[in-house]
């Protein structure tokens, strides 16, 4: 199984990012997904300086794909959409269907992402024949419904397998909110909170992670212990998502993981000393996605 | 925009034949209903049609020369794609105006074994953009588009400058803060989510309950709001609870509102929306003859003389009476052009 990392959904300063891209340079991941795909204001990279992040990448021996923004809005996102997939040299990560179009049209391979809703064969061979080459489940999706999907020949499968579960996207901006700005006048404050902005329920339990106008869990979802279920089902990647701290130990578990070296459960428990929060696999098991039962297996 | 597009319809939801029939007998050019399963996106006990009532419904509409759109709006999932299908086969074998629907292999399904039906694309499907909305025209041939409550309507017009397509619009009800399709908050907390589902914060998953600190309401038993004596304990939505942010209790997320429109509408008469839907299958058939009603007598008066319009008060007292939390606001619709 191939190692992926994620978009960067949150937002960091432009030195950060590029600091964190050049380690993830020498990281055992197998493909990078580059870009913006949460809000249009953050504006510190622009297209032209994701080029030169996915330049150095691929010289590391890096499959680079760069992804769109999941919620258009405006012309200019539009104009922004176009010039990414005109890109010329790199994958798209197509995250609405007007991404899709445009790709079918340009005849440039796409990976259809999570936020695609593909939760049933006809919908997957349809993107197939439309051009898709890999697609990402929805990240509710449980092993049963995974198991029972026809995946057309070709086509590979990337399984969200790391990281706080992006859950829904509005039009509104909560960091903004929480601070009482305009989302239009936000000062950017997303900048603040490397890993999201921690909202927990009124008797102080961990519940969501505020994320700009996205909304995360506040549980690290892992499936680290779970290879085994999803190499069986055919699973080609695992998408493992950005967070600010330790994430090229966490890439390390998963790639002693995958080479066999580290024994899932062992690779779990390592696991939590780099994690940001309790783990979750629910969703695998057709549970609340914040159910965590690591024990229960699946065949 | 071609001249033979309609404008303005009114397209009024139906959870029962009772509602069905107070929004018709009430001025509803339309209305748009679901059937007893997961297969539309108000997948809630005792609301929805079964066969007899969808065909006394659609009776009833249609000898009246009105539209009833069915709704098959969730995603069909592997196990289960039958039951999508032959949803898809009832609704043209009975003859409905137009299905509703969001996945686009269900799309291609309708339009392969039923050419004639006529095809909306939902709300749960999420599209923002012309081009997305191209995707679905060009390979399935949908004739209307309602747009998620995301836009500005300087976006909205430039939406429909660029497609033939119709475009409908919410126009008043409950307002999702989410986009609609691209929230999964319901299934992490408790297992069900408006795009399997077809529920949000669905009842199995709710609890009351009074303790010393207050009336607490719980889904799958996380505390989504606490309720002091003299507050009024609202449904938990899990969007709509209270949460500590940084150690700031507050509406985190949405306090409980909904969303009117009304005063846009001439604005939206001269851009050419095509519908504008009323929220709110899940409510009472005199919450529907209410609201039918008003917002046929505004539409009769936005058409009759569009730089006349004025919303009455009566309207307006009307609307109060009826609506959630008794908070009106515009929703995205009147964010500026950026």
């Amino acid at each position: 199984m191939k190692l992926t990392l994620g978009p960067l959904l949150y937002y960091w300063s432009r030195e950060d990012t590029l600091a964190f891209y050049a380690e993830a340079a020498a990281w055992p991941v197998d493909v990078v997904y580059l870009g913006e795909t949460v809000c249009s204001r953050r504006h510190l990279l622009r297209l032209a300086d994701w080029l030169e992040v996915a330049a150095r990448l691929r010289d590391a021996g890096k499959a680079v794909v760069l992804s769109t923004q999941t919620l258009i809005e405006s012309e200019s996102d539009l104009k922004a959409l176009r010039k990414m997939v005109a890109n010329g040299a790199y994958a798209i990560e197509a995250n609405e269907f007007g991404a899709v179009r445009l790709c079918a049209e340009a005849g440039v391979p796409y990976v259809a992402g999570p936020a695609l809703n593909v939760y049933n064969p006809d919908t997957l061979a349809l993107l197939r024949e439309a051009g898709a080459t890999r697609w990402v489940p929805p990240v509710e999706m449980p092993h049963a419904m995974l198991k029972a999907m026809t995946v057309p020949q070709g086509m590979e499968t990337e399984l969200f397998a790391y990281g706080r579960l992006p859950l829904a996207f509005s039009a509104r901006c909560f960091t903004a909110r929480h601070y009482n700005l305009q989302k239009d006048d936000c000062q950017f404050r997303c900048i603040e909170h490397a890993d999201g902005l921690d909202l927990k329920t009124r008797e102080g339990e961990a519940f969501l992670t505020l994320n700009g106008i996205q909304t995360q869990s506040a549980k690290i979802h892992t499936l680290a212990h779970r290879l085994a279920e999803a190499r069986a089902l055919g699973v080609t990647h695992l998408r493992l998502s950005p967070q600010s701290r330790h994430m090229g130990r966490v890439v390390g578990i998963f790639d002693a993981l995958r080479q066999e070296t580290l024994a899932p459960m062992a690779a779990a428990e390592q696991l939590q000393k780099w994690v940001p929060g309790e783990p979750c696999d629910g969703y695998w098991l057709g549970r609340p996605g914040l159910d965590y039962a690591p024990s229960e297996s699946l065949n | 925009m071609s001249d033979t597009q309609p404008l303005l319809e009114l397209i009024c939801p139906a959870g029962s034949l009772p509602a069905l029939k107070a929004a018709v007998d009430h001025g509803a050019d339309g209305v748009y209903l679901g059937l007893k399963d997961n297969t539309n996106a108000r997948n809630f006990a005792g609301l929805n049609f079964d066969d007899k009532s969808l065909a006394e419904g659609i009776r009833y509409a249609q000898a009246r020369g009105r539209k009833v759109l069915m709704a098959l709006n969730t995603y069909p999932q592997p196990q289960t794609l039958k039951r999508w299908h032959a949803a898809v086969d009832k609704a043209a074998e009975l003859g409905v105006n137009a299905i509703i629907l969001a996945d686009p292999g269900l799309m291609a399904y309708a339009r392969k074994v039923h050419p004639e039906l006529r095809l909306h694309l939902s709300v749960q499907g999420s599209a923002t953009s012309y081009e997305a909305i191209h995707f679905y025209r060009e390979r399935f041939g949908i004739q209307r588009a309602v747009l998620p409550r995301v836009l500005s309507l300087a976006q909205v017009e430039n939406v429909i400058r660029n497609t033939p397509v119709e475009i409908e619009l919410f126009g008043f009800g409950g307002l999702c803060v989410m986009v609609e399709g691209r929230c999964l908050l319901s299934s992490y907390a408790c297992g069900d989510s408006p795009n399997t589902f077809g529920a949000c914060s669905p009842g199995h998953a709710v609890r009351w309950q009074q303790t010393p600190q207050g009336m607490e309401t719980r889904l799958n038993g996380i505390l989504i709001d606490r309720y002091a004596d003299h507050e009024k304990a609202g449904y938990p939505t899990l969007c709509k609870g209270r949460f500590a942010v940084q150690g700031e209790t507050y509406y985190a997320l949405e306090e409980p509102t909904s969303l009117n429109s009304m005063e846009m509408l001439p604005e939206m008469l001269k851009i050419g929306i095509a519908a504008i839907k009323i929220e709110g299958r899940q409510r009472s058939p005199a919450y529907v003859a209410q609201v039918t009603q008003v917002w046929r007598a505004a539409i009769d008066a936005v058409k009759r003389n569009v730089d006349a319009f004025q919303i009455q008060p009566h309207w307006t007292a009307q609307l109060t009476k009826v609506s959630e939390g008794s908070m009106h606001t515009l929703g995205a619709y009147n964010r500026p052009w950026k």
